[in-house]
């Protein structure tokens, strides 16, 4: 070491490595939820930026105020209250189908051959790269009453007139199962493909039927990939904006599209800042229970 | 196993009702016929209608350069992330720091976007910066939610990396950033590159976000389709998000293609290497210690 005294002013590489993405991750995902929950204190005020400022610094006193208007408004009006219950079912239920239907896909990829594996997960991976947007678009063409689904179904004669199914709530859950599908497979797969076979031939050899031994040994092995499955899907699900907006209609009630409208038609920022901090309130268990997983994961000891 | 098991139906169905309807859009953008569910014969005009949408072609250029920004801030983000996840077992704030690596994978957008405007309002009433919300908002905020993608591909490739090859040339000397630049990177780089094309891919996709943190005049492709979709189903629109799928599915692709090559250059190379020292070693009375692995 030719020149002691600059080097050890000079961060550590150890404090450098962890630092960056330390100081990038506070600066941009954690200190912001702290703004949101002051400006959910504020005012809405005709100003840029439109709320008002919730301390005030004058004769050495430093007031603050909390305007507790924004959170009393949500338990008041019973639009909020609906689309926070309306977004929680939709969730739920989407997470459940993608359940249903998922497992038995992931199953299938993870006993697939090695080759056909790669294949498989690729064409599972594809979707979820490609513009979710798109791919609710593609369905409003489908849906919509002169869509191909009710040519289709009156052209074998199923029905006489066309189903409304756009803009419904069937309509939402289809475009939420279809966009959310994969985040439920790729957790399940890469739980599932870490099995050891020998367990269900032990048990096969000891009598269990097939089903039996998928119930009590397959099943509570991939605890773990259900739970990073369904939160995968349940939690963006909750403040999901885009499919109800495209999909849904008048009965279709969700708080991130409620959360848009405030925003960008009322301009209400501390309104659409107190629906985010009960949003966050809602998730934050099952953010926790996800992200208790998921670190057991990225360090490997599952 | 049953070929045909309920399991492998479920697959088959499941993969139809996923692609399905994107075959669908794409054979529907190339119909004649102005009414989009009625079939007027093959056509591309729509597609040729784009070039001259100016507008529409702005908004291309500025989503791709964002998303090139966001591949490599993400891909260096990530890495770091999860180098320091797999390798660092013990600092002050690790729990803290592991939450929000895998946070950003399922926060709902809505929030992060609110969050992340308020925070650069906030900024701009502070410290003056940023003064106008656009390419390089878009790109933080980007950034901070791909970044968490590429430190779950990276980081499951560093835990099954051989971490003697690491040790070995620590021993022989090198300093902790040239192993890491020499060994580790070369050794990683297939989950680099898929880390990405997967940011570059995710950055292209999202309206939630740019919608939140863009300024007047920074319009990002997502946003101009979204409005026009918002308005129903028109066959111009179809062209576009044909043009998307093609786009994006071309880059999966070749991530896979390349990420494969890769791979089996690496286990070749590995393999010849051990059968060269094999033969040396019988050649002559060396053991195959380790030193020689050089």
């Amino acid at each position: 070491m030719r020149i002691p005294t600059l080097k050890s002013l000079l961060p550590n590489g150890r404090h450098l490595v962890i630092g960056i993405p330390f100081f990038w991750l506070f600066l941009f995902f954690l200190l912001p939820f702290a703004i949101v929950l002051k400006i959910s204190f504020a005012e809405a005020d005709v100003a840029i930026p439109p709320y008002t400022d919730i301390y005030t610094w004058a004769d050495n006193q430093l007031q603050l105020i909390l305007n507790l208007g924004n959170y009393l408004l949500l338990s008041e009006d019973e639009l909020y209250l609906a689309a926070y219950l309306g977004s929680l079912k939709v969730a739920f239920f989407s997470t459940l189908m993608c359940l249903l239907i998922g497992y038995p896909m992931a199953y299938a990829i993870a006993r697939a051959s090695k080759e056909a594996q790669t294949v498989l997960l690729l064409l599972i991976m594809m979707p979820t790269w490609t513009a979710i947007l798109i791919r609710v678009y593609a369905w409003m063409g489908i849906l919509s009453n002169n869509g191909l689904l009710n040519s289709f179904l009156m052209g074998i004669g199923l029905i006489d007139s066309p189903l409304q199914i756009l803009n419904t709530n069937v309509a939402v859950y289809i475009g939420v199962v279809y966009s959310y599908l994969p985040f439920m497979i790729l957790p399940l797969y890469a739980n599932l493909v870490k099995h050891d076979p020998s367990l269900l031939e032990a048990a096969s050899d000891l009598g269990s039927s097939t089903f039996n031994s998928f119930w009590k040994i397959t099943v509570p092995l991939s605890k773990n990939g259900i739970i990073a499955g369904s939160m995968l899907v349940f939690i963006p699900v909750v403040g999901e904006f885009v499919i109800p907006e495209l999909l849904g209609g008048p009965e279709t009630l969700m708080i991130g599209k409620v959360l848009w409208q405030e925003f960008f038609n009322n301009r209400d920022w501390p309104v659409a800042s107190a629906l985010a901090v009960v949003m966050l309130l809602i998730l934050i268990v099952p953010i926790i229970l996800f992200n208790k997983n998921q670190a057991k994961e990225l360090e490997g000891k599952v | 196993m049953k070929r045909f098991s309920f399991s492998t139906v479920m697959l088959w169905v499941g993969l139809l009702f996923i692609y399905l309807p994107m075959v669908i859009l794409v054979i529907y953008s190339f119909n004649a016929s102005k009414l989009v569910t009625v079939w007027g014969g093959w056509s591309v005009k729509w597609y040729v209608g784009l070039l001259d949408n100016t507008q529409l072609m702005n908004s291309v250029g500025r989503s791709l350069e964002i998303a090139v920004y966001t591949a490599i801030a993400a891909v260096a983000l990530g890495t770091l992330a999860a180098f320091v996840l797999t390798r660092i077992p013990r600092f002050r704030g690790r729990t803290m720091f592991g939450g929000m690596v895998t946070a950003p994978l399922v926060m709902p957008e809505v929030i992060t976007g609110l969050s992340l405007l308020l925070l650069f309002v906030a900024m701009a009433q502070l410290i003056g910066w940023p003064q106008e919300r656009g390419i390089v908002t878009i790109w933080i905020a980007h950034t901070t939610f791909c970044a968490a993608y590429v430190a779950i591909v990276v980081s499951a490739r560093l835990r099954e990396l051989d971490l003697s090859i690491e040790e070995a040339a620590m021993d022989l000397g090198a300093r902790p950033w040239k192993v890491f630049l020499l060994i580790t990177i070369p050794m990683i780089a297939p989950s680099l590159a898929a880390g990405a094309m997967m940011s570059f891919a995710l950055s292209l996709d999202d309206l939630v976000l740019a919608s939140f943190v863009s300024g007047p005049g920074s319009t990002t492709l997502p946003m101009e389709v979204f409005s026009a979709v918002r308005l129903g189903v028109k066959p111009e629109i179809n062209a576009v998000a044909s043009l998307i799928l093609l786009t994006v599915s071309l880059f999966t692709f070749f991530a896979w293609f390349f990420t494969r090559q890769a791979e089996e250059r690496r286990k070749r190379a590995i393999q010849q290497a051990m059968e060269t020292m094999a033969e040396e070693a019988a050649s002559s009375n060396w053991k195959p210690a380790s030193t020689q692995t050089a």
